[in-house]
């Protein structure tokens, strides 16, 4: 089986962000790279560019990463590092505007199927539609 | 007013250690109507920043701007990393786009506006940190070359913070509140009438 879109997950809770991931994981597999990340730089509640960064690149696809976040600043900083990526990756990575937990399941199960990140996305996001 | 490079670090220095100082009273306003954690955020950016404070000064003024904006993008942990991060950020970039200061100083400044408007896909009236930013551009623009600029953009950065007090607040946390959210000074606006005042404070000395 060919490549798959990542999943990053950002949460300003790490425990939040881990469970999240843990239920992608049982319910689609392994075959869907998944990395999350939570926690401001201290180590208490928010979110923090390096490790969003690192998160990305951890889950890092041919075909692209697509993040689900949770709230305000968590979006704010996943825009943020995707600008801080290096060009030829920074447009292959979308922040989906989408509940965290169902989005993380519903995109994970439509990467495992080989779909595109426009596809991956576009499936999150309709959880958001009214 | 001519921007030496030990004017510039005294200017960082005040503007950082000032933000520090009132980060209990951004952490009380942000407990109102936010999350509570934007004085905690600022401090450990603006902490991150002093503890750069010599290579940072040791550059030229573009990259300097721009490597404090970089400090506060990695280490705030909250939403005004990436939105303090982009003013200085895009303030840096413009001057190494044939800007000037102190002669430039409006465009600078509306550089580094601009950015945050876009970052924050947000603009005045929404009970945010442009609430400060874009009245305070505006007397840099309307008094640009007047002997009271300082003291006007001082007077501008004070009165700007306390007319988010009555505003509905749209976006951010505060959004959240509704009409609860009115009755409070913006903590955004507030942390960006500090560092403002500092720099003006500051000035003023020389």
């Amino acid at each position: 089986m060919g490549d798959t879109v990542g999943i990053v997950i950002v949460s300003h809770s790490r425990d939040i962000a881990k469970g999240t991931a843990d239920m992608v994981r049982q319910m689609v597999g392994s075959e869907v790279k998944v990395a999350f990340c939570g926690g401001n730089p201290d180590g208490g509640l928010g979110t923090s560019v390096p490790s969003i960064i690192d998160a990305i690149n951890d889950a890092w696809s041919a075909k692209g990463v697509a993040i689900l976040v949770d709230l305000g600043g968590a979006e704010t900083n996943s825009e943020m590092a995707v600008e801080m990526l290096e060009p030829v990756r920074r447009d292959l990575v979308v922040v989906c505007n989408a509940p965290i937990v169902e989005g993380a399941v519903m995109a994970a199960t439509e990467a495992a199927g080989g779909s595109s990140l426009a596809q991956v996305r576009a499936v999150a996001e309709e959880l958001s539609a009214d | 007013m001519s921007l030496q490079p030990e004017t510039f670090k005294s200017l960082v220095k005040v503007a950082a250690e000032q933000v520090i100082a009132s980060a209990p009273e951004l952490t009380s306003l942000d407990q109102a109507i936010g999350d509570g954690d934007h004085g905690t955020n600022m401090k450990r950016g603006f902490e991150a920043v002093l503890g750069k404070l010599d290579a940072i000064s040791a550059q030229p003024l573009d990259e300097a701007l721009k490597m404090i904006g970089k400090t506060l993008v990695m280490t705030v942990g909250g939403a005004s990393g990436p939105l303090y991060g982009s003013f200085f950020l895009a303030a840096g970039e413009a001057l190494s786009h044939d800007k000037h200061l102190p002669d430039d100083l409006a465009d600078v400044f509306g550089s580094g506006v601009n950015a945050v408007s876009a970052r924050g896909r947000s603009q005045v009236g929404e009970k945010t940190m442009l609430d400060v930013l874009v009245p305070v551009l505006e007397t840099l623009k309307s008094a640009a070359g007047q002997p009271d600029l300082i003291e006007r953009v001082r007077a501008t950065a004070a009165e700007a913070a306390e007319r988010t007090v009555p505003m509905q607040a749209t976006k951010g946390r505060a959004s959240f509140l509704g009409a609860r959210s009115v009755g409070h000074v913006d903590p955004g606006a507030r942390s960006s009438c500090v560092l403002v005042q500092a720099v003006c404070a500051r000035l003023e000395e020389k």
